[in-house]
């Protein structure tokens, strides 16, 4: 009868086994830790009405707001946007959009009048576009040499194999080499105000500031180590093939030329996305007492370099001021609104059903 | 050169396989050497210092996975397809390989470690007329070899002379086949005759001829030619490699095999790989997803030629092919190049996670102190790690009884003398008081030769004996004069009893205690102590006990010149035979015996006669005749038994108590309840399992029937089944519903299920050897199957090991159940190791169960912690892991599926390559490790208050097809919120200073970071249990995730490794714009919202059984266990008369053979080793005639 009062906790007890002489002899008995056993203290937490359904309405209270307040702030940036492709026959751009070849030597260049509705405040950042273009493409993106990028100088005279087949030209090794240098963007835009008074006033844009400080402080260098004499480092290189200029020629600042020219590192930091927009200028605004981009008439003027009608594409020009989170993207503050409402309606939904059916569970007994 | 060693031996192998006889002669190297013999060298290691690479490698990539990672390898080599840099499958492919291949050495290093050992062992062999010390390794077939006591044998040897008389050897063979008896072997009288004369010996040139090497431990047939003269030889005189020397000083042995060609050698390494059913259904789903990955990429690559043409061919100004390259060939790379962007689907860590957290729940099984036996100083033990998820799906239990069930411990426990029933406690109002450890013991101290190990606990039976009371000094010396027990008085005073049956030696030494003590036996004589008196009886004549008897006599006459003839015997035998002046004391004793039945106890009447002189001469003289007589012996003998048996005068009854091990009922009790059906298998006979089944809460009062089915011919089996299960379900189909399936790789194996039946009421079903031969058999196998199915018990009695075997391959093969088989001798190793479990009990009939078991405990109640607790636990981690790995892989790679559309089809990744390199083997493994190890719903204790929730792992609940099917469309949801939120939130978005952040880079860290979160809120949703070791695991993953990131994103790594380091600034530049904060935290929360509220929704509508205890569990204490009513059966069913399993063995008591063939120093056979437990352990009667019944059963 020793087997009916059997518990399992009775194993459990203290049991030293000693030897013939007293010592104790080494048992084989598992250590007492809570690991071993596996009573680590432990944090249970269920999914119960009481934690559910509060969750889901101080999530609906939260979101709503900040989905509001992401709505309204995406709502006062201003901008404006400009198509400049030339695929009507009636927009100015038309002409310089068909006769396109990438080596003519002849300017092609197009005038845009638009008006400005509302006086653009603090600064404003131009930007421009392309659609279609697929610089997300894997061998778009690889095609590149970092190395060569960074100055170094073996990458200068032996570009990667990456940048095949804008690797070598005419057996001389291409400076930057790769697609995406090749292809960069070479459209120059110019912005004028046209006075009410009548005279055209050009505005400044500003063309340094736009890379991200480390691309352009760290991740491009120009080879040769500080030697201003870009051409003399460049020597022995060849252009891009689609280039009208070689890389020092970029531009006369020493500071924003060869490999560090702003709009090339812009270029190089390839887009997420087959449509996007890149940094173009900053019109900085002077003083605060004048809106840096008055409201009324103004001429965009654009040397039509870019082809991208070949491949359905589309170019734009997008003047932009920003706020504390970023660019106009209405879609953060919808996207919070209705999540913060759905989950105000499901709780509510769940909160029905809890008091439906819940009761079931609670006090369910359990068939034993 | 160690391969080509190694194809060698291999050869060799093949060569010896073709040998089909062994010739050799002793002392003679040059002849045997000529048959290129192996040595005496063994080798158990795979591999050496110089295969151990090439051939480690060899095997890992046999496995699908490695393979399936070395051809991406190859494939991120060539430029064109190349979508990932190498490094993001070799990394992980070479950290997997080494830590397998890391895990192997050591065990390999192990091998030859023990190898080195074994093959260093000395031993004396003659060589050139002398004994020399040799090392094992070095021995060859033909030497002539001398053993010492306790030595292990060398190798297979011919015995040819011992130090013993007759030639004798002792050899313990536990090793070999776990039977720790001692079995004797003997060698031929003509080379025994040589004796230790070493000059003979080496001069000895005696050639054998016999069988080649084999794997039979029990056979052996072969010649030795000696002068010209043959002599058979046998089994009985070779010793065996594996066996122990005792009780025998020297031996000389002639080797016949060596190393790898003993049978030894022969029977190791043939274990049957045992792989879970999760494991097929993980490779069926491996393959499964090699399927939808061909899909996907198949989708990609018609996609990016849809592409190429619409959008590619005007847009090669800017990116054209490279050489050689046109459309079609784009879109037939690309295809490769997707098999290497999504081949994430196919995880290849997968593998080794599982391995990892089967590896850690077998070492909580290793150390459960609830698993661990004090009295043997036994753990439990996981003897195989790869099955323990299985441990929580059990559906059928087959069990053996003895040593399993029962301790194998008989004792006396109570008595009824003379209408007086002894044995139990009560109190002052006369209610009868629970017996427990504290009870205080009657003391046998006065009585020198008292067994200290018999316990009593009622005093009064004490007080009677020493009244002098006459019917209870009868009573004991009918119990100490009938018996066929030996005795062995080693040192004076210290007696040991070797009893036929476990039965016996309770009631013989129940009998010594009370003082009559059995002393001695010759074949004429009984010495036995009478309360300190010694008194020789004369033992006229044994009628011996058989199964149609079912009693036992013998006849003495006392040195006063008394006969008696004592009788002792199943109740309804022995009453038929009692004097008409007993019928009193009948009445009385019959309402004791009840009782007994009703605790479980076995039972025996017992009663005297006083015979008289003449009539004795008479009797005996016929009995002389009969028991010569040619014909009809048994019958005539039969007669003449039953014609002395009578008029006898009733003494009593004994109630001998089949000790159940401990918490064995409550055990069953749970494992019922969770739904577990168990099977008894066992060799007794049909009463004792059915007396057992009833003590152990198997069989009980309130089933509606109990089937016997006890039928001698196949008809009649059919026909009793069938009954059986019309009677249980009188509207049940009569032809079997069959579920015809395909299962496994390829769908090729075919499989029948028999579906469950509905049966209200509880049943049991008992069924004997002869049935259950039957209903085996192809045509009745369904029928047995289907009316032992319905049963909710079903005990087998009678049955061979191969029969168990039988049955639980019937059930596995038409039930697609899970099966455990527990049992603790070697007659259970069949059938463990056809179970899909196998586990073994350790302690009492060797070590040949637990060798051949997948785990291993010392009692049978650590049955329900395995599978209630750790067996349910094992299950629920390890689909929770499966369930949550497919879940954050599929959500990975789909991503990367639908920035396909965004990026013409090119296989450009979403995520930056280190990230993939890192993300399983990184970011996210200790999480998910920590989920999958410590994991529990609910505790060890609420485990045990509700075993229904044992259910959901027999019904595959936690992961199947099903669950599967689910877990890629919540990541296909997951994947979808994880890009197209970012995507929108990103598109034409500009950093707070108006600059990019919608470049790829950006766009490329915000959608790992978002993946990451998501994943592991997702981790921390599933889990249940949150240690701290989980808060570490998760948070710290996420920390490392931001510090590897913040790193490899810095300046100093792009200035030393440019090229590798790309996304120099990234991190800097955009974990700091508000809007990306806010994009991580509206995709976490839509990822997750959902899931909450499917979960809670569920809860509320559908709670499942782990839902409501949880709730409980939350809300009350445990209840405290309920105190257990004391199991008392009121009955009519009598146990019969549960004594032995056999025929006695009275002939061999009177016969003066038995005791010339026993040795006086012969070991006894209880098992006496220094260790102070040992000594703990209660005194276990083993019977003598083991071997005989083993060879019987077989």
């Amino acid at each position: 009868m020793m087997a009916s009062s059997y518990n399992a906790k009775d194993e459990d007890g203290h049991i030293t086994v000693s030897g013939p002489g007293g010592a104790t002899l080494r048992s084989k008995k598992p250590e007492n830790t809570a690991f071993k056993q596996q009573r680590l203290p432990a944090w249970q937490p269920i999914l119960t009405a009481g934690t559910v359904l509060p969750a889901f309405f101080i999530i609906g209270l939260i979101f709503i707001p900040i989905g509001i307040g992401l709505y309204v702030t995406s709502n006062n940036i201003k901008e404006f946007e400009i198509d400049y492709t030339g695929v009507d026959m009636s927009s100015p751009c038309f002409n310089c959009s068909q006769n396109y070849s990438w080596n003519s030597t002849k300017p092609c260049t197009c005038t845009i009048p638009f008006h400005l509705d509302q006086p653009y405040e603090s600064n404003v950042f131009m930007y421009y576009g392309l659609s279609n273009f697929y610089q997300n493409h894997r061998r778009y993106v690889k095609s590149r040499d970092d190395s060569q990028l960074n100055g170094a100088a073996g990458s200068l005279t032996e570009p990667s194999k990456e940048c095949e087949p804008y690797a070598y030209h005419e057996s001389k090794p291409i400076a930057p080499c790769g697609a995406i240098a090749n292809s960069m963007f070479n459209d120059t835009l110019e912005l004028f105000y046209n006075d009410p008074n009548g005279t055209k006033i050009q505005i400044p844009l500003n063309k340094t500031g736009i890379a991200w400080f480390t691309d352009k402080h760290v991740k491009f260098r120009n080879p040769g180590g500080n030697n201003p004499n870009l051409t003399a480092v460049f020597q022995g290189t060849t252009k891009p093939v689609n280039w009208r200029r070689p890389v020092y020629e970029l531009d006369t600042d020493p500071e924003n030329n060869g490999f560090i020219n702003e709009d090339f590192i812009v270029w190089m930091r390839t887009a997420a996305l087959p449509t996007f927009r890149k940094l173009y200028r900053i019109i900085h605004r002077k003083n605060s007492m004048v809106p840096t981009l008055p409201r009324g008439n103004y001429t965009l003027e654009v040397v039509y370099n870019y082809p991208v009608r070949s491949f359905e594409g589309s170019k734009r020009v997008i003047l932009s001021t920003i706020s504390w989170m970023g660019g106009k993207n209405p879609f953060l503050g919808i996207a919070y609104i209705t999540v913060g409402s759905v989950c105000f309606f499901l709780g509510v939904v769940l909160l029905i059903i809890h008091h439906k059916y819940g009761n079931r569970n609670n006090n369910a007994d359990i068939s034993n | 050169m160690g391969s080509v060693v190694s194809c060698f031996r291999r050869l060799c192998v093949e060569e010896k396989k073709k040998e089909e006889e062994r010739l050799l002669r002793a002392n003679d190297r040059q002849f045997n050497l000529s048959y290129h013999y192996v040595n005496n060298a063994i080798r158990t290691s795979k591999y050496n210092i110089f295969t151990f690479l090439p051939l480690n490698l060899f095997e890992q990539f046999r496995r699908l996975a490695n393979a399936y990672f070395l051809f991406l390898f190859f494939l991120q080599l060539i430029p064109q397809v190349s979508s990932l840099s190498w490094y993001t499958t070799a990394v992980p492919l070479v950290l997997v390989l080494s830590i397998t291949a890391v895990k192997d050495a050591t065990d390999d290093i192990n091998r030859h470690k023990s190898d080195n050992q074994v093959n260093n062992r000395k031993v004396e062999v003659l060589i050139d007329g002398e004994l020399r010390k040799e090392k094992w390794m070095n021995v060859q077939v033909g030497d002539i070899i001398r053993l010492e006591n306790n030595q292990f044998v060398t190798a297979d040897l011919l015995l040819l002379s011992s130090s013993e008389p007759l030639n004798l050897v002792y050899v313990e063979t536990a090793e070999l086949d776990g039977e720790t008896n001692l079995k004797v072997k003997q060698a031929l009288t003509v080379t025994g005759e040589m004796g230790d004369n070493i000059d003979e010996l080496a001069a000895f040139d005696g050639e054998v001829r016999c069988e080649p090497p084999n794997n039979r431990l029990d056979k052996f047939k072969g010649t030795l030619t000696l002068k010209e003269q043959t002599y058979a030889l046998d089994n009985d005189k070779v010793l065996l490699r594996g066996c122990t020397l005792r009780n025998t000083e020297w031996c000389f042995g002639l080797v016949i095999f060596g190393g790898p060609d003993t049978k030894l050698m022969q029977n190791s390494g043939k274990t049957t790989f045992k792989r879970t059913s999760i494991d097929h259904l993980m490779n069926v789903l491996v393959l499964c997803i090699f399927g939808f990955l061909a899909f996907m990429c198949s989708v990609m690559a018609i996609g990016n030629a849809i592409w190429e043409a619409r959008e590619g061919s005007v847009f090669l100004a800017f990116l054209p092919y490279e050489a050689g390259v046109n459309a079609t060939l784009s879109s037939f790379l690309s295809f490769w190049s997707y098999i290497i962007v999504l081949n994430t689907v196919v995880p290849i860590s997968l593998y080794v996670s599982v391995e990892i957290i089967r590896l850690g729940n077998s070492f909580f099984i290793d150390w459960d102190r609830k698993m661990y036996y004090p009295k043997n100083d036994t753990p439990a033990q996981a003897r195989t790690t790869t099955l323990n998820e299985e441990l929580g799906q059990i559906k059928y239990i087959f069990s053996d009884k003895t040593g399993t069930l029962t301790q194998n411990i008989m004792t006396f426990n109570k008595c009824s003398i003379n209408g007086q029933a002894y044995g139990d406690l009560y109190d002052f109002s006369g209610q009868r008081v629970e017996i427990t450890e504290k009870t205080q013991k009657v003391d046998f101290s006065r009585n020198p030769l008292a067994d200290p190990k018999f316990v009593f606990h009622d005093h009064s039976l004490q007080e009677t004996m020493k009244e002098g009371n006459p019917e209870a000094e009868a009573f004991f010396r009918l119990l100490a004069l009938c018996h066929t027990v030996m005795s062995e008085e080693k040192k004076e005073g210290e007696l040991y009893y070797q009893a036929q049956s476990p039965d016996e030696g309770a009631l013989v030494t129940a009998a010594r205690n009370f003082g009559f003590v059995f002393r001695s036996r010759t074949p004429e004589t009984i010495t036995v102590m009478e309360m300190g008196r010694q008194v020789v009886y004369e033992l006229v004549a044994v009628l011996d006990f058989n199964n149609v008897r079912k009693r036992m006599s013998v006849i003495v006459r006392s040195p006063q010149g008394k006969i008696t003839l004592f009788c002792k015997g199943a109740d309804t035998i022995i009453y038929e035979r009692l004097h008409p002046s007993c019928d009193k004391l009948k009445k009385v004793t019959t309402g004791h015996l009840n009782e007994y039945a009703g605790d479980g106890l076995r039972t025996l009447v017992l009663a005297y006669k006083n015979l008289d002189e003449g009539y004795l001469e008479e009797w005996r003289q016929r009995h002389h005749e009969a028991s010569t007589a040619m014909e009809g012996r048994e019958e005539r003998l039969d007669q003449l038994y039953e014609e002395i048996e009578k008029d006898m005068v009733l003494l009593g009854a004994s109630a001998v108590e089949d000790k159940l091990q401990d918490g064995v009922p409550q055990t069953i009790e749970q494992l019922a309840k969770a739904d577990i059906k168990i099977w008894v298998l066992t060799g007794d006979k049909q009463e004792t399992a059915e007396n057992i089944g009833y003590s152990c809460n198997m069989l009980r009062e309130e089933m509606k029937d109990i089937f016997i089915v006890a039928a001698n011919t196949a008809e009649g089996v059919k026909e009793e089944l069938q009954n059986a299960r019309r009677k249980m379900c009188p509207e049940g189909a009569e032809e079997p519903v069959v579920m015809r399936s395909r299962a496994g790789l390829f769908w090729l194996k075919k499989t029948e299920t028999v579906q469950d039946e509905k049966v209200d009421g509880e049943y049991g079903l008992v069924i004997n050897g002869h049935s259950l031969a039957f209903g085996l058999e192809k045509d009745l196998e369904l029928e047995l199957l289907r009316t032992a199915c319905m049963c909710q018990t079903v005990i087998c009695c009678r049955v061979t090991p191969l029969q168990k075997a039988q049955v639980v391959e019937l059930v596995k093969k038409y039930k697609q159940a899970i099966t455990l088989a527990i049992g603790d001798g070697a007659n259970d190793v069949s059938m463990i190791k056809a179970a899909h479990i196998g586990v073994g009990i350790s302690g009492q009939e060797g070590m040949q169960a637990v060798l051949s078991s997948d785990f291993s405990f010392a009692q049978f109640r650590y049955l329900q912690r395995l599978l209630l607790v750790h067996g349910r636990w094992s299950y629920l981690r390890m689909c929770k892991f499966l369930c949550y790995f497919f879940y954050k892989n599929f959500t990975f790679t789909f991503v990367h599926f639908w920035y396909a559309f965004f990026c013409g089809f090119s296989a450009q990744t979403v995520y930056d390559e280190w990230f993939i390199t890192l993300y399983n083997l990184v970011y996210t493994s200790l999480p998910v490790l920590g989920l999958s190890i410590f994991d529990q719903d609910v505790n060890d204790r609420w485990s045990f208050q509700y075993p229904q929730l044992y259910s959901p792992g027999q019904q595959n609940m936690y992961f199947s097809k099903r669950a599967f099917v689910r877990c890629m469309m919540h990541s296909c949801y997951s994947s979808l919120i994880l890009f197209f939120i970012p995507w929108a939130a990103m598109h034409d978005t500009v950093r707070d200073d108006g600059k990019d952040i919608a470049d790829y880079q950006s766009f490329a860290l915000l959608a790992q970071t978002c993946l990451l979160i998501v994943v592991n809120m997702q981790l921390c949703l599933d889990t249940h249990y949150w240690t701290a070791i989980n808060q570490f695991f998760v948070w710290g993953s996420l920390a490392a995730y931001f510090a590897i990131t913040f790193t490899m994103y810095s300046n100093g790594m792009f200035l030393i490794f440019t090229s590798a380091f790309p996304f120099i600034g990234t991190a800097r530049n955009s974990l700091n714009q508000p809007n990306v904060w806010l994009t991580i935290f509206l995709t976490t929360l839509l990822c997750i919202l959902p899931v909450v509220a499917f979960r809670f929704i569920f809860i509320q509508l559908r709670p499942t059984i782990n839902d409501k205890v949880r709730h409980k569990v939350g809300k009350e204490a445990l209840p405290a266990p309920a105190p257990r009513r004391p199991a008392r059966r009121i009955s009519t069913r009598r146990s019969g008369y549960a004594f032995s399993h056999s025929q006695g063995y009275g002939d061999l008591v009177t016969s003066r053979k038995f005791l010339l063939k026993r040795p006086l120093k012969r070991q006894v056979l209880f098992t006496q080793t220094d260790s102070p437990l040992a000594q703990n352990k209660p005194q276990h009667y083993r019977t003598i005639r083991e071997e005989v019944e083993e060879s019987q059963s077989l």
